[in-house]
């Protein structure tokens, strides 16, 4: 008898689902509304691939909402699962004060895609999908660079915020010059804000008579940075290591800036990745659960085409 | 007892200082002697120089703050507005509307200018014919002017496109005039007219008598309104003029452009000697705030033997042990 009605449940299940099927499937998409170049860069790279993805499914719907904060974000979610999704992708403001409003859309049986920022327990009682990119390796991929392009280099170094994505790129970027000639004379926090690296700068340059790489971690930064090397006059600074991606910085790449000669990408299209692979794994029964951790990619003139939006804001 | 003795004392050199005017500059001499021992290149006019330029933005702006702030009032929104009036700015330039580059940048500058106004006197009216805190009004209009911001540049960053007129416009913030860079001339024509209106004038002297009593400014048949709206008026054109020199540094805004700001301005004010709590202000004293805030983080960077994450820390330290100087000296006195 219990097996008899089990047996009627799943197939009421399996023939749900089959109706399901043959309906427009809908992807919710809730990401930070754009309060900085990379969380604009987030915005219009969610905007564009959502168009794209609904020109190449004809049943697809992909809804894509911004939050300003954790508590709007949360009130996002439950409007999406209200209005009946079959896949959530987000990239939460704040992942932790997040997770209870995301695993009761998971409890539903959607599909939870999470996007770079993992809360503590990031397992598969929270998403089914984890797309991040690299922050130690984005420090990593400076480090190597700067040891292999200049071994004897005075360094110094210019960091985000004291928050755990700088520590990890920092971890990341020591790690990598452990035991070469390159001397890290300094670090200094710039706050990701163009203004505070162009002080910091000024000031590295007065402390420090000779500089030959500077390491500024995020592109933004590195707008400071260049102008405040220009006004000083000086010419022993051989060039300037940024992150992240700005087209700005790209477009230097592109264009051989002997200044900017790579870039190491943390990109804001990486959430384009995860609303592709979401929409690969429903549309074509392909496996993608799990982890998928983007490479922080060494941008050269010879690749920088590849990452370069001159639409997008950042 | 003690103030008449050293009067009687005193000579009439000593009697013709007030310790209380003088007491931030004693604080800031004592900076540079600090900053010497930290750092043999401390004391080089390259990086004094570039101190000064620096400090530039807040130091304009806290003029205007120093009236806001002596008539009673306070201006969050300082901060935000750089950001609103730069970026607007920008896009003027960028929409380039006049093909002569010198003509677009006057008129660009001269726009900014009213914008600047424009925002002022609008916290000025809600704060006095809406009879609302000034805390409250400043933190919305704070919001308002960073949200706008934020929308134009669609969090991204604005910046000039045109490399011609970044070019023509740069000595604006690098260049300079027999030796001195034009922000720092730019800070000393500010407070020259700053100090020449608070003293000098009748304006000046209705701006602290409402803010050292508001009833009895009222009755001795002052329009304690029109006072303080000015005040404010006065402060959005410091913040267009500090934003014609931030302008041509960057050549760019972003989200985070002025950040805190209004902190750092609020912060100068109080270290200069002007009261909180209004009818004192000090404008030499100001600037001389802005110059101490910007040489604490001059030196904390030049210097070998702090860590990076107590920097913060340690200045808001200096800071207080800057006040408490002060203040001993005063009690001397």
């Amino acid at each position: 008898m219990k097996n008899l009605v089990m047996g009627a449940t799943l197939l009421a299940a399996t023939s749900l689902a089959g109706v399901t099927q043959a309906q427009a499937l809908t992807v919710g998409v809730s990401i930070p509304a754009a309060d900085h170049g990379w969380t604009a860069g987030i915005v219009y790279h969610a905007e564009r691939v959502a168009e794209k993805l609904m020109e190449e499914y004809d049943d697809l719907n992909v809804i894509v909402k911004t939050s300003p904060d954790p508590a709007s974000q949360a009130n996002a979610v439950q409007d999406l699962a209200v209005q009946g999704i079959d896949a959530l992708v987000i990239l939460p403001t704040d992942p932790d004060p997040l997770v209870n409003a995301i695993m009761q859309v998971k409890m539903e049986g959607t599909f939870v895609t999470l996007v770079d920022r993992a809360p503590s327990n990031n397992d598969n009682s929270v998403r089914d999908l984890y797309v991040a990119g690299n922050n130690p390796a984005l420090g990593a991929v400076a480090g190597e660079y700067i040891a292999e392009t200049t071994p004897d280099a005075k360094v110094v170094v210019i960091r985000g915020l004291p928050i755990p994505i700088d520590q990890q790129r920092q971890d990341g970027f020591d790690a990598a010059l452990e035991g070469t000639n390159v001397d890290v004379m300094e670090k200094q926090f710039g706050n990701w804000n163009r203004d505070d690296a162009f002080r910091v700068t000024q000031d590295f340059l007065t402390k420090y008579p000779q500089i030959d790489v500077i390491w500024a971690q995020d592109d933004d930064m590195v707008v400071g940075v260049l102008q405040a090397i220009q006004q000083a006059g000086r010419d022993d600074i051989q060039y300037v290591i940024g992150g992240a991606g700005s087209k700005d910085m790209i477009k230097k790449v592109m264009d051989g800036d002997p200044m900017i000669p790579v870039d190491v990408l943390y990109p804001p299209a990486m959430i384009g990745t995860a609303m592709e692979l979401t929409v690969a794994g429903m549309m074509d029964q392909v496996p993608v659960a799990g982890s998928y951790i983007l490479d922080a990619t060494l941008v050269t003139p010879e690749n920088a085409e590849n990452y370069y939006f001159p639409d997008s804001p950042y | 007892m003690s103030d008449s003795v050293k009067s009687e004392a005193g000579s009439g050199f000593l009697k013709n200082i007030d310790l209380r005017v003088m007491a931030p500059f004693l604080a800031l001499a004592l900076l540079l002697v600090l900053g010497t021992f930290s750092n043999p290149n401390f004391l080089t006019v390259n990086n004094l120089m570039n101190v000064a330029t620096r400090s530039a933005f807040i130091a304009i702006i806290a003029v205007g703050a120093t009236f806001v702030i002596s008539a009673g009032g306070l201006d969050l929104s300082v901060g935000a507005m750089v950001a609103f009036v730069a970026s607007l700015m920008i896009m003027f330039i960028n929409a380039a509307a006049i093909a002569n580059p010198y003509l677009l940048l006057v008129a660009a500058m001269i726009l900014a200018i009213l914008i600047g106004m424009a925002c002022g006197l609008l916290n000025g009216v809600i704060t006095t014919v809406g009879r609302i805190e000034p805390f409250i009004v400043t933190l919305g209009t704070m919001g308002i002017y960073r949200g706008l911001t934020t929308w134009l540049s669609q969090g991204g960053a604005i910046t000039v496109r045109d490399f011609e007129v970044q070019q023509i416009y740069r000595p604006a913030y690098f260049g300079t005039v027999l030796g001195v860079p034009v922000p720092v001339i730019a800070i000393i024509a500010t407070a020259l007219i700053g100090a020449f209106v608070l003293y000098r004038t009748r304006y000046g002297r209705h701006v602290i008598a409402v803010g050292s009593n508001e009833e009895v400014a009222r009755y001795s048949g002052i329009s304690v309104r029109n006072v303080r709206i000015i005040t404010y008026l006065i402060q959005g054109l410091c913040v267009a003029v500090a934003v014609l020199f931030y302008v041509p540094r960057l050549g760019s805004t972003s989200a985070t452009t002025g950040m805190l700001w209004e902190l750092q301005a609020i912060t100068a004010v109080v270290v200069g000697g002007t009261a909180l709590r209004g009818g004192v202000g000090r404008i030499w004293g100001t600037i001389c705030g802005a110059f101490i805030l910007e040489i604490v983080g001059n030196i904390m960077l030049l210097s070998n033997f702090i860590s990076e994450y107590l920097i913060a820390a340690i200045q808001g330290a200096i800071i207080i042990i800057a006040m408490l100087v002060q203040r001993s000296l005063l009690r001397r006195q």
